[in-house]
């Protein structure tokens, strides 16, 4: 019997080449797991029967297209649609033999921190089916966490891939803007979504990164790497400058037992032979999440222009064409994507373009500028990932501003381009709390090598106590 | 009072690159709907736009040809607004980065150059077409249903705005018609009109002559001829001239011109106020030419029609000139040696009239044929030309029947014509002056065609004065 619960995806790997187990043997194995637990937690918006390839199974969060297995983003207005094309990471993953196992749960087109915005149900975590997963990539995170795939894609566009696995103690990379090809990726807010892995161990995270990233021809944003990514083997921190952001570790919301965890965390750091130093990032944390709030609504209200009913996904057909779109686009999106999509129209119109678009977009290359300055004194910047632990189910959903509060610490590297690792780092009140880890750009190396040492320090057990 | 009319233009080429703007689809005139597409053009969730290079070379190079500054650094952006033909909800376009600005056409014309001022030229994808079906006469509204076809959405267009620095409808449409020529050289478009891959919208005021104010205007749009625009504009001019004699104001509206409709119709007010909702498009980074492209594109430019315009000028009168630059003639003019005049009223009238393509025209042997042109009979010159365009055509095959020109051959036959028509010789002597052809052409039947016109008009004149 094969314990998904604990296997990582390198131990998975080694069974399939050790001729232990058949790579169909393994796929079932998920599948048993997927169809005992995930009817509780609703993980996965599609599981595939079968896959091909020769590898081991991988969860792809719904935002990825995958050619003739549906893909919704988890909204009702794509209900039905099936791709007729992969997503660059989705070929990239079968080119390695990865075989999809199912799509996973979001946040509607990945807007929101709880996954409760879902069109298809809310995902539930799995150290507490009574809480909230994270979000939006709550369904890959839940589903690592559960031992339901033995790593998963996520996407995260303002915290969209830490949050979650912090809140479901698994490690999660945001990775540099421009190294993950977004081709396939359906788009929230373009100059933010990177897709990112989900993992149980950083080594897993740094393999599955090395498989996903690189230029693509198909998006002109990306790059090539400018150095191949390392596997992290070192145990010891010795040589690395540890900073400690003041406003990212003592932002009003934070926990006291995630400050705790957090606080201990760099503790180890130092005795891990990091020289570790405080430093002040004032203006990226107090104007980051609002800075966001205008710049990807903005940029979504343009991408989500496409679901028109006219060529593909829901179309509810009244009398002319103005009716259609108002009543498609009605019916079809939730309530967040049309909250979002109001602000952005807003923000973007005539008049007011300079005054909020404009004017977050110059806050950003502020915000890009006090991280690089803090960046320059120190390799790696550390804070909790999110202020809270996971919250019960509906205990936010009344208020959408303390929702988006809970990717504060979260939003203001992506806004500057930079790399974010969440790791985990100890339970508060028996729940995970994640270690955001912050490196400037290309710097994932350095993040998976501090990463590593950390996790090996912790010995943190990934595996929610009451699935064990 | 009289009025000055005040007119600029915008006009849009579609490049001819072989595929789309920002996929890999084909371009191409006359598919089956709805063939060449694919996700991205059809903006499938996921896409992302990836530019054609060509396209941004041949952009530059058009840019040169205005007389443009190149940006060191052009800016894509998204130009929001839902219709059916507008498959991503945006459209990509240029806004305040555009990639060649603040150029000046050179419009040559009887009195001298008039510089055009160009506003800018920019990159953009063209949208899908729509066709409504069924009522609504051809919109949207009132129409039973509306079928897309996305082979054209995606198609790379190139839009030049002109400052309002045109004067009449008639410059209007030689400027057009120049714009066109040089699009055409520089091997970036077809701009055939037919196709629609040349369209042009224009906007006219009026003011009153040695006035600088700029009136309230309006925008002609769907033109797709040189003589259409020249019409619409003129009718345009005259309806405000009107509106103001008559004591009343121009309202800005945008009028849908129809040919050989007395009156434009306004289109909805409405699609007036849109408000695009620009934003720089985030799946592109922004174009930053090299300095060598630039230079290398603007080596390759050559003579510009214009300039050749002005240099024929000097050797014809200004119309031969600049009707031979723009019908794209000059080459296969320059090519034929022989009197510039007489080479210069056959390529433009004769071989054009034969409908032959002057690319194909060996210019030595026409000009061996236009040197011969009065010495052998019309017929044979008609036939020769016909041929010219022949690869193997050989101007002496033609020349060997000669013309009759002698006095002593021709005297004869006249002399026999005359007698034959006492009653019009008479009617002639009688101040029937207009009878003179009716002899020319009996002699030149008599003759088989091969008198020389010149000389029988002369001795029928002659003869016929004499008694």
């Amino acid at each position: 019997m094969i314990d998904t619960l604990r296997l990582t995806a390198k131990e998975a790997n080694a069974l399939l080449t050790g001729g232990e187990l058949s790579s169909d043997e393994l796929f079932a194995a998920y599948r048993a797991a997927i169809d005992e637990r995930d009817p509780d937690l609703n993980c996965f918006l599609h599981v595939c029967d079968e896959s091909p390839g020769a590898g081991i199974p991988i969860a792809l969060k719904d935002v990825i297209g995958t050619k003739g297995i549906p893909t919704t983003a988890g909204s009702k207005i794509l209900e039905g649609y099936l791709p007729v094309y992969d997503a660059t990471v989705t070929e990239r993953c079968q080119a390695r033999g990865l075989r999809t196992i199912g799509k996973t749960n979001m946040d509607e087109f990945a807007m929101g921190s709880s996954t409760e915005n879902s069109a298809f149900g809310p995902t539930r975590n799995p150290w507490d089916p009574s809480r909230v997963p994270g979000g939006s990539s709550g369904g890959s995170t839940a589903a690592v966490a559960a031992g339901l795939a033995p790593w998963a894609l996520g996407s995260d566009t303002g915290g969209s891939v830490k949050q979650p696995a912090a809140l479901c103690g698994v490690v999660g990379l945001r990775p540099t803007y421009g190294t993950v090809s977004r081709y396939g990726i359906i788009a929230f807010a373009s100059s933010l979504d990177q897709v990112g892995p989900v993992t149980k161990t950083v080594a897993d995270c740094a393999f599955l990164y090395s498989v996903i990233a690189g230029r693509d021809p198909c998006d002109t944003t990306t790059v090539d790497l400018p150095h191949p990514v390392e596997i992290p083997e070192a145990e010891d921190l010795r040589g690395l400058r540890v900073g400690v952001p003041r406003e990212l570790n003592e932002a009003e919301g934070i926990e006291p037992g995630v400050t705790e965890s957090v606080q201990a965390a760099i503790e180890l750091c130092r005795e891990l032979g990091a020289e570790v130093g405080e430093c002040e990032l004032p203006r990226s944390v107090e104007y980051g999440l609002p800075c966001y709030y205008l710049i990807a609504p903005s940029e979504a209200s343009s991408n989500l222009a496409r679901y028109d009913g006219v060529r593909f996904g829901l179309r509810v057909s009244p009398d002319g064409i103005r009716a259609m779109y108002e009543e498609t686009r009605d019916e079809g999106f939730g309530d967040e994507p049309k909250r979002r999509i109001m602000l952005g129209t807003y923000a973007l119109s005539a008049g007011y373009y300079e005054a909020y678009y404009g004017q977050a977009q110059k806050v950003r290359t502020v915000i890009r500028q006090e991280f690089a300055a803090a960046l320059e004194r120190f390799d790696v910047l550390v804070s909790p990932t999110s202020p809270t632990v996971a919250f019960p189910l509906g205990a936010k959903t009344e208020n959408p501003l303390a929702m988006y509060l809970s990717d504060v610490l979260a939003i203001p590297p992506n806004m500057a381009g930079l790399p974010g690792l969440s790791i985990p780092c100890g339970l508060s009140e028996g729940l995970p709390v994640g270690l955001q880890l912050i490196g400037p750009q290309f710097s994932e190396n350095v993040l998976f090598r501090a990463g590593h040492a950390l996790e090996q320090a912790l010995a943190f057990d990934v595996v929610p106590p009451r699935l064990a | 009072m009289t009025w000055e009319p005040v007119i600029g233009c915008e006009i849009h080429v579609h490049l001819k690159t072989q595929t789309k703007m920002f996929c890999r689809c084909a371009t191409g005139f006359g598919a089956p709907e709805n063939s060449s597409t694919c996700p991205v053009c059809l903006a499938h969730p996921g896409v992302l736009p990836v530019p054609n290079e060509r396209a941004i070379e041949w952009t530059i190079k058009l840019g040169l040809a205005l007389g443009c500054d190149i940006a060191p650094r052009a800016v894509f952006h998204r130009k929001n607004y839902f219709y059916p033909d507008n498959p991503k909800g945006y459209q990509i376009s240029q806004y305040d980065e555009p990639l060649c600005m603040s150029g000046s056409f050179l419009l040559p014309g009887v009195g001298g150059d008039t510089e055009i001022g160009i506003v800018r030229a920019h990159l953009e994808e063209d949208a899908a077409k729509n066709v409504h079906m069924g009522g609504g006469e051809g919109r949207i509204h009132g129409a039973d249903r509306t079928l897309v076809d996305f082979n054209r959405a995606g198609m790379p267009l190139v839009e030049i705005v002109t400052q309002p620095h045109l004067r009449s409808s008639e410059q209007t449409k030689r400027f057009l018609q120049l714009l066109r020529q040089t699009v055409r050289e520089l091997g970036i478009s077809d701009a055939e009109m037919q196709e629609g891959s040349m369209r042009f919208d224009v906007n006219v005021s009026v003011r009153p002559e040695g006035s600088d104010e700029l009136r309230t205007r309006t925008e002609l749009k769907n033109i797709n001829s040189f003589n259409f625009a020249a019409q619409g504009i003129e009718r345009e001019i005259q309806r405000q001239i009107a509106i103001y004699e008559g004591g009343g104001e121009v309202v800005q509206e945008t009028l849908h011109f129809v040919p050989g409709q007395e009156h434009a119709a306004p289109l909805r007010s409405k699609e007036e106020a849109q408000d695009y909702r620009y934003l720089p498009e985030p799946d592109l980074v922004p174009i930053e030419p090299p300095a060598e492209m630039v230079e290398q594109a603007r080596a390759e430019l050559g003579e510009l029609p214009s300039a050749r315009i002005r240099r024929l000028e000097t050797e014809l009168d200004f119309g031969l000139a600049e009707g031979l630059v723009t019908s794209g003639r000059d080459g296969l003019y320059e090519r034929t040696p022989g009197d510039r005049r007489a080479v210069a009223n056959v390529v433009m009238n004769e071989l054009a009239a034969a409908g032959l393509d002057p690319t194909e025209v060996n210019g030595e042997e026409l000009g061996k044929l236009v040197e011969a042109r009065d010495r052998i009979p019309r017929e044979a010159f008609m036939k020769a030309l016909g041929a010219s365009g022949d690869g193997d055509f050989k101007a002496e095959d033609y020349l060997g029947e000669a013309v009759i020109a002698d006095e002593s051959e021709l005297d004869p036959v006249i002399e026999r014509i005359l007698a034959a028509n006492d009653e019009n010789v008479a009617a002639y002597r009688a101040g029937k002056q207009g009878l003179l052809g009716f002899f020319v052409g009996q002699v030149m039947k008599e003759t088989g065609g091969k008198a020389d016109p010149k000389v029988v008009n002369t001795r029928l004149r002659e003869l016929l004065d004499r008694s």
